[in-house]
């Protein structure tokens, strides 16, 4: 052995995590976690008790679970970082055994059967199969010369992985938690799969949203939802002429035509009393964009092009299915069914103005928000969940649009520097690992903000490291480091196999 | 593996969504927050006034459907510190009818953190409890020119009569404790305490609504959120219908009158109590309303202790009265058969022990000794048991813990399951009490003899002898006694209608109903012999520490197909058959005949007007 490569292996031995782990995570991964003490105090501050420390109240308790969780973060980072590797797969049916077995030990919480209680607490599994799911694909990927394209059967495992515990926690009642697993089509898409896939993905969930979503009249006598959806695929069509296609004239010519026949309309339909045939227009407006298009097929052929039409027409073709189906197949009690599962209407008898009521707290609360403590929207009671998947509204009343702001800023400052992370990893299951904790925070982030906005349907999930909860705290500390250690490991393993 | 640099790029798509949906956000926060001044406005500051509509109480009947609880209106004067805008103070006292000094302590009281501890600006407060109507009517009009004042309707209670308010029970505030223990509370609303406001209190209350207004930057109502869309409608409580009969709990309260003791009557087909008398009792009216606080304080200092509910509660021994159930276990052990004769030679006498008794014929059996009371018997009845069949139990304490399963079973020693709360459970001891005192094995049925005729350490509520009595009218079974017949679009949990068998042989009870139809023909009960009701009886004498003998009767009637078991037990009264025999009786006359016979008009107006009351220490 040369003393150079002794040296190298006594380096190894002796790297302390502690030393080349990344600290701008951490610094945010703190401010968010005090942060979040704060707001839940602030939410569940009743008037009475005045102590932050109480261990009955929620405040106190998430202390609790704070000062545990660092302890957890300190106890991952020192682990060794193979561990996290070798043991994935174990680790992974582990606890896809406990989310089976979860319904069965479970107490029924509001119809959710997701918890269980061990001792005086309860936790929530699935919040843990997140890490464990993220392991198991990184594992996967990092499998020897494995690529997603490769065969058939690689998107097969994947897609395994994936809904397994997306089945299981459907299984638990709760939709949102199971939703969240969707999201790791980001990480397969960043490993290779077609984007089209992704938009197609995106482009149905905005149609079938906004086309049930949006019911009432709106301009040219369509429903406000269609016309959106409309505008949506016009928009679409233009971007992908441009940009997929690169026919610039192409588009130039159709995104004209959409403007002036679209614009034109609804300025006569300003002007004169009698309604205009909006279904007609629209339509007509894509079906010669679409005639146009396939013109131009014939002189000079681009797949491209032919896809660009396809797209248009499928997404015409859903649009119209969701529509007629929703509207005139199903029975009323059958369509308000569908809403409220999706979150789109919510039971009137119930906390009715749920997301009425989160605007007009976030909405109070004006530019610097009306001070800690000082929120009466969420003091009274007006918002329910106010703690827990509803915690942005405190913030929002209470520190304005300032706070408001900073904490999407805090969130696009963590998932940026996941990002940025997992693409300095060597490995691929260290990019693939990180990936998947970036998409659930993306997730989470969009879903919880936008709901308690009113721009999303009300998915019940938490905000990461604000909402009240052990299970879905730990969760998320468990992911990130997990992903810390493996990160501060980078230099050692540059001598392994790399990507 | 080399790195796909055509895939990385593709992490800029994901920053770009990322980044897109945080702007979007970002709008969205800027157009609610800043942009659109139509939340701030709408929010500034609490849009909404969240205000509770109160149930109505459920109201109760006595058993022939006469209306006995009902409620009344209360005002509270609410304010919310917050909102309350400089007024005129003086207008404002004067309208109220209170002083200014008074109007400022109790400002002073209200933010106490000790006294409120639920003290804060944003959320009502209340000031003034309990507005007469008049003031209620005078503030309601002046009320615009106070913002931050609201009145808030209350239900308070209205007795018909009264009587029976230790069954009835009645409304306080509820504790920072019920609050933590139920959510339904919240400060400042009422809870039954005591009786069967208490123990039926979560059918009584029904379920709050709440109504939800639009008020403006002044704190001014501007109307209804939606026009009242997503109010929620209160739902009125259940009403009760009670199985105590009004008028014969008023005559047996009448007949109780300075007398220190409780009556209780079950009709033994149901196990419903007809009625239940602690004396000395109370007008249930007196703890209604602001004078609350002040009549409960004087009524835990008036002497005897009119709030604590002996009827359930007070542990008395249950003297000759407890014979029926001692025999029953003798028979059902096949100790004695209703041929079996004891001595009595002037009482039981074994050893250097002698328990006394009176003149009568001997040796006797079972009914006659009843019939008598005769001490004798039933000692050497317990002693052949506990002491001459050590084969077959094994041990005196063995034989001993027999005795007591069946008595168990008979209801004494536990609480019955009374619908009302508080309930006390007697007391009988077991083989380990006595084996704690006397030693392992170093007792025997001398040494513990007095249990035998219901002395010593026994111990029973007058609930649990009036049971005995339903029981014996059963001839061996009893329901679990209950003061509430219906609950309305409910059925009485199951408890109160099943049947609950002693471990004791029915053929058994025949005898002892003989036995004690013979005391009213011809022995210790004479005086409850009515002209053409068949009663049976049992008195009883039960000496005590505190003074002169307690006076008891157990007694039911008619002796074939049974309509009422009572138990009266008189504090101090004498003989069993000075106090308890007479309104035992009369109480019976009086429910299944409708009036009292001529001839017995004496021994009413005796009951009327004798006091005992001043024979009884208090305690």
């Amino acid at each position: 052995m040369s003393p150079l490569h002794a040296s190298i292996l006594r380096r190894r031995q002796e790297v302390n995590p502690l030393a080349h782990v990344d600290w701008v995570t951490i610094i945010i991964y703190l401010l968010m976690v005090v942060a979040g003490a704060i707001s839940i105090y602030a939410a569940s501050y009743d008037f009475d008790n005045a102590s932050i420390f109480s261990f009955d109240e929620f405040s106190g308790k998430q202390m609790r679970w704070i000062g545990l969780s660092l302890f957890l973060g300190l106890v991952l980072l020192l682990m060794d970082w193979r561990v996290y590797e070798t043991y994935a797969w174990p680790i992974y049916i582990v606890l896809a055994i406990l989310l089976a077995a979860t319904p069965l030990l479970a107490h029924d919480i509001k119809g959710s059967l997701s918890w269980i209680k061990i001792g005086s607490m309860s936790i929530q599994p699935a919040e843990f199969g997140k890490f464990a799911t993220a392991l198991a694909l990184a594992k996967l990927f990092s499998g020897y010369n494995f690529q997603l394209n490769a065969k058939p059967s690689n998107y097969l495992k994947a897609l395994f992985i994936i809904l397994l515990p997306f089945v299981l926690i459907l299984g638990q009642k709760e939709t949102g938690s199971a939703l969240v697993y969707l999201s790791l089509f980001f990480v397969l898409y960043r490993e290779g799969m077609s984007g089209l896939v992704l938009l197609a993905a995106l482009v149905s969930v905005i149609i079938f949203v906004v086309t049930v979503k949006f019911i009432d009249p709106g301009p040219l006598g369509l429903p406000v939802g269609e016309f959106v959806i409309y505008v949506l695929i016009m928009a679409l069509m233009s971007g992908m002429l441009w940009l997929y296609c690169r026919r610039r004239t192409v588009a130039r010519n159709v995104t004209l035509g959409f403007i002036v026949i679209v614009g034109g309309s609804l300025v006569v339909a300003s002007y004169i009393e009698a309604e205009l045939p909006g279904q007609w227009i629209m339509m007509g407006a894509l079906s010669v964009a679409c005639g146009y298009c396939l013109f131009e097929l014939m002189r000079d052929y681009s797949h491209q092009l032919m896809v660009t039409v396809g797209t248009v027409a499928a997404a015409l073709a859903f649009m119209f299915s969701v529509s007629v189906v929703f509207n005139q197949v199903l029975e009323p009690h059958q369509q308000m069914r569908i809403k409220v599962a999706l979150g789109i209407e919510e039971d009137l008898r119930g906390a009715g103005y749920n997301v009425n009521q989160s605007k007009i707290a976030i909405g109070s609360g004006g530019l610097t928000g009306k001070g800690f403590l000082q929120g009466t929207q969420t003091k009274l009671k007006f918002v329910p969940e106010q703690h827990t998947d509803f915690i942005y509204c405190t913030i929002g009343e209470e520190e304005g649009f300032v706070g408001s702001v900073a904490v999407l800023a805090l969130f696009l400052a963590l998932i940026l520097r996941v990002i940025s992370i997992a693409e300095r990893q060597p490995t691929v299951f260290g990019r693939v690992y990180a990936y998947c904790v970036a998409s659930y925070f993306i997730f989470h982030f969009c879903i919880n903000i936008g709901m308690v906005i009113g721009l999303c349907p009300v998915i019940g999930i938490p905000l990461p490291f604000f909402s009240y909860g052990g299970s879905s705290l730990w969760g998320f500390t468990i992911l990130l480091f997990i992903l810390l250690r493996i990160d501060a490991a980078r230099r050692e393993r540059h001598g392994g196999r790399s990507a | 593996m080399r790195k796909d640099y055509q895939l990385e790029k593709r992490k800029w798509v994901i920053i770009g969504f990322l980044l897109i949906v945080a702007s979007i956000y970002a709008v969205r926060l800027y157009s609610l927050q800043i942009d659109d001044g139509r939340y701030k406005a709408s929010a500034d500051t609490n849009a909404f006034l969240r205000k509770t509509i109160y149930p109505s109480r459920g109201l109760m009947y006595d058993r022939n459907g006469e209306l006995i609880v009902f409620n009344q209106p209360a005002y509270d004067v609410m304010m919310i510190p917050r909102d309350v805008q400089p007024f005129d103070t003086l207008d404002f006292c004067h309208t109220l009818n209170i002083t200014y000094d008074q109007f400022m302590a109790r400002l002073k009281a209200m933010k106490d953190p000790r006294q409120n501890p639920g003290y804060s600006t944003y959320t009502p407060q209340k000031l003034i409890t309990h507005l007469s109507a008049q003031d209620y009517g005078r503030l309601q009009e002046k009320l615009y020119r106070y913002p931050g004042f609201f009145i808030q309707k209350r239900i308070l209670r209205q007795y018909k009569h009264s009587t029976a308010a230790n069954v009835l029970g009645n409304l306080r505030e509820v504790s920072q404790r019920d609050i933590e223990r139920d959510d339904y509370y919240q400060r400042g609303d009422y809870i039954g305490d005591l009786g069967v406001e208490k123990s039926y209190d979560e059918y009584l209350r029904g379920v709050k609504g709440a109504e939800i207004l639009i008020r403006d930057a002044h704190g001014r109502i501007q109307g209804r959120y939606e026009d009242g869309a997503k109010d929620i409608p209160a739902v009125s409580g259940r009403n009760l219908r009670l199985a105590l009969d009004h008028e014969l709990q008023q005559y047996a309260e009448s007949l109780m009158v300075n007398k220190v003791g409780a009556v209780v009557a079950i009709e033994p087909e149901t196990g419903e109590i007809l009625c239940m008398v602690s004396s000395p009792t109370y007008d249930p009216m007196v703890l209604v309303g602001r004078q609350r606080g002040e009549s409960y304080a004087q009524l835990k200092d008036t002497p005897h202790r009119p709030l604590f509910d002996r009827a359930l509660m007070g542990a008395y021994p249950p003297g000759s009265t407890f014979k029926p159930a001692n025999g029953l276990a003798l028979l059902e052990e096949g100790i004695i058969n209703t041929s079996t004769l004891y001595p009595c030679t002037g009482g039981f006498v074994s050893g250097n022990l002698r328990v006394g008794c009176h003149g009568h014929p001997a040796p006797l059996p079972l009914k006659p000794a009843l019939q008598t009371s005769c001490n004798g018997y039933f000692c050497w009845g317990l002693k052949a048991m506990l002491d001459n069949n050590r084969r077959r139990y094994g041990s005196t304490g063995e034989a001993f813990e027999v005795w007591k399963k069946h008595l168990v079973s008979l209801g004494y020693g536990y609480k019955l399951g009374v619908d009302l709360p508080g309930e006390g459970r007697g007391f009988i001891p077991n083989e380990k009490f006595y084996s704690k005192i006397y030693g392992q094995g170093r007792w025997s049925a001398n040494t513990i003899i007095s249990i035998a005729i219901g002395q010593g350490e026994i111990m029973a509520t007058p609930l649990q002898i009036a049971n005995l009595g339903a029981t014996i009218a059963n001839r061996g079974w009893f329901i679990t006694p209950h003061v509430v017949k219906e609950i309305q679009d409910t059925v009485l949990p199951e408890q109160y209608t099943t049947r609950r068998y002693p471990t004791i042989d029915r053929r058994h009870f025949e005898e002892v109903a003989e036995g004690m139809r013979m005391a009213v023909t011809g022995g210790t009960c004479r005086l409850a012999n009515l002209p053409d009701i068949e009663v049976c009886g049992k008195t009883g004498t039960a000496q005590n520490p505190h003074g002169k003998d307690h006076s008891a009767f157990l007694g039911f009637a008619p002796y074939h197909n049974p309509k009422i078991a009572i138990a009266v037990y008189v504090e101090n009264g004498g003989f069993g058959a000075t106090y308890g025999v007479p309104i035992g009786s009369l109480i019976m006359e009086k429910y299944l005949k409708g009036s009292i016979a001529p001839e017995r008009k004496y021994l009413e107006d005796n009951m009327l007007n004798s006091n005992t009351a001043m024979f009884t220490p208090d305690k």
